[in-house]
C-alpha cells in the first residue's frame, strides 16, 4: 500500500436545507408574489439542493418598503452602541453555526470545505466582529465629528465568496446605520438565506436585513429602485457598467468592485518555494473564482523555466475532488455557464499559440470541474493575458527589468491587485509605488482582513471595502433623517 | 546579493560549488531565500490533512518503523539500553504484527551493548563527535565516531559546529564533515544540523545543502538538548532540500526529524510533509526517520486503538 489519502467527507448531517425558500423580508420568509421559483444547485454533483423565490418587481418593492421603515422607525435613530450589540451577537453566531455555514457554502458553490472552514467563515465572523467595534466610534474613523448613515443600502453580490461578500456588504452598512436589501448571487443563494435565520436567532429588527434572491432581473429592479439611497455592487466589469449607466442622474451614492487580471510579479531573488506556493494560492485558490486572482504571472526570465518547472510539480500535488472531502484543494466550477466560459478562453489561448498545459487529475464523471492549468508563452497580446477567465487558468509571462515589470503589470484595463515577490524590501516599495493596483501583496497573495481596505482602480470598480475607508462608503456628512 | 543585477546561478547540475572556501561560500550564499511566513504556512496547511481508517494504520505503521528509538542521557546503563533494544525489536509484546522500529540511537560507549542486544536485526545508531555540542577538536571527534563505528554502530548521527557555520567557515564544516564520514567507512553518516541554534530558515537551507554536498547520507534536525527541536516548517525546508539536491545530483538523501514529537498526530503530520514536499519515494526508514522515545508508545496506542475501537490506556504499552 502507498500513502493514497483515504476519503475525508465533513458530514452533510450538520446542516439542514429546505426543500423550498422564500424570500426574507421585514423578519420573515414570504412567497414572491408571483410564486416563481428556481433551483439551486450543488456543483459538485449537480443534484438540485433547494427552490428558491424569484423575486419580481413587488417584492423588491416590499423589501426596500421595509428597510425604509426600519431605517426610519429604528435602526438609523439607534445609539451606535446599541447597534453594535447586534453585530456582536450576529458575528458569535457565526462562529457557533461556522460549521454549519461552511458546510452549506461548500455544497452550494462547490468550494473545498477546507478553504471556506478555514478562510471564508473566520473572516466572515472577523468583519462583523470588526465592524461591530466601529459601531459606536464612527466620529473617529475620519468621516467628520458625527457622520450619519445614507439609509437603504441595496446590495447586489457574486456567487464566489457568497457568504463572505455578504459579510463585506452588510456588516458595515449595519454599523454604520444603514438597513439593508441584499440580493446573492442565482447559483449560490443558500448561506444567505440562513444568514437571514441567523438574524432572527439574533432578534435584529425586522427589516434592517432584507434578502431577496433571484437572478440579473431581479438585481437591477433592486438597484434602479426609486427608494434606494445607496448601491454596492461586487461583479463583473460588465454588469458594473451598466448599472453605472442606470445610476447616473440619480442621487444614489454607488461603489463597485469588479474585476481583475491581477499580476504576481517574481523577480530572480524570490524566495522561490514560497513564491511558487504564492503563485498556487494566487490562482489556484477558490478554483480561481477570485476577482483579485493572481491570474498573470510575471516572471523575470532569468527564472522562468526554474519557476515553471516547480510549478507544474507543485500542481501535480493539488487534490481537485469533492469539496467535502477535508483534503480537497480544487473543488467543483460553480456553474456550467462558468465552466463554459472558462473552456471558451482557454481554447482561445491555444489557438492563439500559446502553450497549455494542465495538471494530470483525474476528473469526476458528474458535476463541473476544470483541471489546474498553465499558459506558457503567452504574449501581452493574447485574450488569456488581457480577459479575467474566473478560472484555474494560469497565464506565465516574463520581463526582463522591474521598469518593464511594471509597464506589464500596468498595461491591463484592470486594477484591483497585485503581488510582488523579492527579498529586497526596497524594491517591494518602489514597485508598489508604482503599481496601478487597490491591493498589493508583497511575499504573499490573497490574504484578506477587515482592517485592509480592499478595491479597485480602472475598470476594476471605485470605493474601498474593509477599514476606516470602508466605512466611508456607508456614511455622509449631511443629515438624512 | 545587494545589486539590483544580481541573478543566481539557475540550473543547479552545472552550479555545484568545489570544496574551497570561496566556492562554497557563493554557492550557499546564492541559494534562494526561504520566507519564513510562507514557510510556516505551507507546513501548516499540511498540518490540516485528515488522515483516516487504512490510510491512518499505514501511516502508522510505516511511522513505528521510522523510528529510531532513542536514549541519550548520562544516566543510561547497560540495563537501560538492554530494555530499548528489546523494545526496539518487538515494540508491542502483544501483538506480533506491530512492526520493529529503524534503530536504537543510544552514545557511541553504548553501541557495542546495542549491537549485541539487537544481533542484526536492527540498525544500532551512535552519536559521536562530541554530541551534542560538538565542541571538541576534530581527532577527538574521529576518535568518536572510529569506536563507536568498531563497536558495532552502522549508523553515526554526527552534530556540525554550529559555532564555525555562524562564523561563515562554511569550509571548516564541510571539510569536519568529509573527515568525518571517511572515518564511518561503511557507516551511514546522519548530520545533525541543530536548527535550534541557526534559529533562521536561511540557515537550515544551507546547512543543509552543506552536509549534503559533503556527503551526509542523512541530514537530521537537533539533537533534542536544544529547543525547539524539529519542527514542521524547518522540516519541511530541509525536506525541500533534498528534494532540490536529487533533481540536481541524482541522489536521495535522507531526512531525520528528532525532538519534540510525540504524538501519532504530529507523526503522520510529518509524513504528510514528506509526502507532498520530497515525494513518496521518501517514504521509506531507508530515507525517513523520526528521532524519538515517548512517541513510540503513542503509536502503540493508536495502533492498539485501531485494531480493537478503544483505547486501552498507559499500561497496556511498556516502559523501558
Amino acid at each position: 500500500m502507498t500513502f493514497e489519502y483515504a476519503p475525508a467527507p465533513e458530514s452533510r448531517s450538520v446542516v439542514n436545507i429546505a426543500a423550498r425558500y422564500g424570500l426574507f423580508i421585514d423578519g420573515s420568509f414570504v412567497e414572491s408574489s408571483s410564486g416563481a421559483t428556481f433551483p439551486t444547485i450543488n456543483p459538485a454533483t449537480e443534484e438540485v439542493l433547494s427552490e428558491v423565490a424569484e423575486a419580481g418587481a413587488d417584492d423588491v418593492d416590499r423589501a426596500v418598503r421595509a428597510a425604509r421603515r426600519a431605517y426610519e422607525e429604528v435602526w438609523g435613530r439607534m445609539p451606535g452602541r446599541d447597534r453594535a450589540k447586534y453585530l456582536f451577537r450576529i458575528a458569535r453566531l457565526i462562529q457557533e453555526r461556522s460549521r454549519e455555514l461552511a458546510v452549506l457554502e461548500s455544497l452550494d458553490n462547490g468550494k473545498p470545505i477546507r478553504e471556506s472552514r478555514d478562510v471564508d467563515l473566520p473572516l466572515v465572523a472577523a468583519h462583523f466582529f470588526y465592524h461591530a467595534g466601529w459601531a459606536d466610534k464612527l466620529g473617529h474613523a475620519g468621516h467628520g465629528p458625527d457622520p450619519q448613515p445614507l439609509g437603504v443600502a441595496a446590495q447586489v453580490i457574486p456567487w464566489n465568496f457568497p457568504l463572505l461578500m455578504l459579510a463585506w456588504k452588510i456588516a458595515p452598512a449595519l454599523a454604520c446605520g444603514n438597513t439593508v436589501v441584499l440580493k446573492p448571487a442565482e447559483t449560490t443563494p443558500l448561506t444567505a438565506l440562513l444568514f437571514a435565520e441567523i438574524c432572527q436567532q439574533a432578534d435584529l429588527p425586522p427589516g434592517v436585513v432584507n434578502i431577496i434572491t433571484g437572478a440579473g432581473e431581479t438585481g437591477r429592479l433592486l438597484v434602479e429602485h426609486p427608494g434606494v439611497d445607496k448601491v454596492a455592487f461586487t461583479g463583473s466589469t460588465e454588469v458594473g457598467k451598466t448599472i453605472l449607466r442606470s445610476l447616473a442622474g440619480s442621487s444614489k451614492r454607488l461603489t463597485l468592485e469588479l474585476g481583475g487580471k491581477a499580476a504576481n510579479i517574481v523577480f530572480d531573488d524570490a524566495p522561490i518555494d514560497e513564491a511558487v506556493e504564492g503563485v498556487v494560492n494566487g490562482i489556484y485558490f477558490n478554483q480561481g473564482h477570485v476577482c483579485c486572482a493572481g491570474s498573470r504571472l510575471l516572471v523575470q526570465e532569468s527564472i522562468a523555466d526554474e519557476i515553471v518547472d516547480a510549478l507544474k510539480r507543485r500542481l501535480g500535488t493539488l487534490r481537485l475532488g469533492d469539496p467535502l472531502d477535508k483534503n480537497t484543494d480544487i473543488g467543483a466550477i460553480n456553474s456550467s455557464e462558468q465552466l463554459a466560459r472558462i473552456a471558451a478562453l482557454v481554447s482561445s489561448g491555444e489557438a492563439e499559440g500559446a502553450e497549455r498545459w494542465s495538471a494530470p487529475c483525474d476528473i469526476p464523471e458528474r458535476g463541473w470541474w476544470f483541471p489546474p492549468t498553465v499558459f506558457t508563452g503567452v504574449t501581452q497580446a493574447h485574450r488569456i493575458a488581457r480577459e479575467e477567465i474566473f478560472g484555474p487558468v494560469l497565464s506565465v509571462l516574463t520581463f526582463r527589468t522591474p521598469d518593464e515589470a511594471i509597464e506589464k503589470a500596468n498595461n491591463t484595463p484592470y486594477g484591483l491587485s497585485a503581488g510582488i515577490w523579492t527579498e529586497k524590501g526596497s524594491r517591494i516599495l518602489w514597485m508598489a509605488e508604482r503599481l496601478r493596483a487597490g491591493v498589493i501583496w508583497a511575499n504573499t497573495f490573497n490574504r484578506f482582513d477587515p482592517t485592509s481596505p480592499f478595491g479597485g482602480y480602472k475598470e476594476s470598480g471605485f470605493g474601498r471595502e474593509g477599514g476606516i475607508q470602508g466605512l466611508g462608503a456607508y456614511l455622509t456628512k449631511e443629515v438624512t433623517r | 546579493m545587494s545589486s539590483a543585477g544580481y541573478s543566481r546561478q539557475v540550473s543547479l547540475p552545472h552550479a555545484l560549488p568545489d570544496s574551497s572556501p570561496a566556492s562554497l561560500r557563493a554557492f550557499l550564499l546564492g541559494l534562494p531565500g526561504v520566507d519564513e511566513v510562507g514557510a510556516v504556512s505551507r507546513a501548516a496547511m499540511l498540518g490540516t490533512r485528515s488522515i483516516k481508517n487504512d490510510t491512518k494504520a499505514w501511516a502508522i505503521d510505516t511511522a513505528i518503523s521510522m523510528v529510531d528509538l532513542t536514549t541519550l542521557e548520562g544516566m543510561d546503563t547497560v540495563g537501560k539500553v538492554r530494555a530499548l533494544c528489546a523494545k526496539a525489536l518487538r515494540p508491542d509484546p502483544t501483538d506480533a504484527t506491530a512492526p520493529s522500529v529503524a534503530a536504537v540511537c543510544v552514545y557511541g560507549d553504548l553501541a557495542g551493548v546495542a549491537r549485541e542486544a539487537v544481533g542484526d536485526g536492527l540498525h544500532v545508531a551512535a552519536v559521536a563527535t562530541a554530541f551534542p555540542s560538538g565542541r571538541a577538536s576534530l581527532d577527538v571527534k574521529l576518535i568518536d565516531t572510529k569506536e563507536a563505528v568498531a563497536a558495532g554502530a552502522d549508523e553515526i548521527d554526527m552534530v556540525i559546529d554550529r559555532g564555525a557555520f555562524l562564523s561563515g567557515e562554511y569550509a571548516r564544516v564541510f571539510d569536519e564533515i568529509v573527515a568525518v564520514k571517511q572515518a564511518c567507512g561503511h557507516a551511514h553518516l546522519k548530520v545533525i544540523l541543530e536548527t535550534g541554534e541557526l534559529r533562521t530558515l536561511d540557515n537550515v537551507r544551507r546547512a543543509s545543502w552543506l552536509a549534503m554536498l559533503a556527503g551526509a547520507d542523512f541530514i537530521k534536525t537537533s539533537t533534542g538538548k536544544v529547543t525547539p527541536a524539529a519542527t514542521p516548517p524547518v522540516t519541511l525546508v530541509m525536506l525541500e532540500a533534498v528534494r532540490d539536491f536529487e533533481a540536481a545530483t541524482g541522489r536521495r538523501i535522507g531526512v531525520k526529524a528528532a525532538g519534540g514529537i510525540r504524538t501519532s498526530k504530529d507523526a503522520i503530520k510529518y509524513l504528510v510533509l514528506v509526502k507532498e514536499t520530497a515525494g513518496d519515494p521518501w517514504l521509506t526508514p531507508d530515507l525517513f526517520r523520526f528521532g524519538a522515545s515517548t512517541l513510540l508508545n503513542d503509536l502503540l496506542l493508536q495502533r492498539q486503538r485501531l485494531a480493537t475501537g478503544h483505547y486501552s490506556g498507559p499500561d497496556y504499552v511498556t516502559i523501558d
